[in-house]
């Protein structure tokens, strides 16, 4: 989403971004003429009139998991809210019983808090699990 | 569902669900824009705000409302134009 309107965002689907993703961008380029929407999720810059690089998580019930904001000069890291919402999903899925540690991605352990776990992290979890 | 929309002259633009028409966003008391400065970040763990705005999706020109998506996992993600290049 941006304050492109949608005539625009055709164009740069068409004219640039077709030739890096195959078939044209999957999905939908969202118009905020204005930063209407973006005012309301805070991210909406009234001195430039733009957007920021706001990228929100929002779960099937549409709650807000998680969010990151980043200047205009600095791209996303995709591979890293993949796994955000992976880890968000398992936790979902576990249905609050379990927790990712810092580093999680799934097939690495996971931690399931409770009063035996208090001060015991450090036995079952060691810092070099925290990188990939 | 989201409608496919004509594509005429005027430039479509989206709303916030609630807002009132002089603009003021009915948000929540904690929530209210305040001196004319930036609304507060949202919260994790709270309501995502709703909105509908109009979108550009895969040739055809269509109205995107947030809460149709309610059942799926959502990333909405903000840029500041097309062309920025990163």
């Amino acid at each position: 989403m941006s304050v492109d309107s949608i005539f625009v965002h055709k164009m740069w689907n068409d004219t640039e971004l077709s030739k890096m993703v195959k078939g044209g961008i999957p999905f939908a380029m969202l118009s905020d003429g204005g930063g209407k929407v973006g005012s309301v999720y805070g991210i909406y810059d009234e001195d430039a009139g733009v957007e920021t690089r706001g990228r929100f998580i929002i779960d099937p019930d549409g709650i807000v998991q998680g969010f990151e904001v980043l200047t205009p000069p600095v791209g996303r890291n995709v591979s890293e809210s993949i796994r955000q919402i992976q880890a968000f999903q398992h936790v979902r899925q576990s249905k609050g019983t379990e927790a990712t540690p810092s580093g999680w991605k799934p097939g690495k352990m996971t931690l399931k808090p409770g009063p035996d776990l208090v001060g015991k992290v450090w036995e079952v979890w060691k810092t070099d699990q925290a990188f990939d | 569902m989201a409608g496919e929309i004509p594509a005429g002259c005027a430039r479509p633009t989206g709303s916030v669900v609630g807002a009132t028409p002089d603009k003021k966003l009915n948000l929540p008391v904690d929530e209210k824009i305040i001196g004319g400065g930036p609304a507060t970040m949202i919260k994790v763990g709270k309501k995502a705000p709703d909105f509908t705005a109009p979108a550009y999706h895969k040739g055809k020109f269509i109205n995107v409302k947030l809460s149709d998506h309610l059942g799926k996992w959502v990333v909405l993600c903000f840029y500041p134009g097309d062309y920025t290049f990163v």
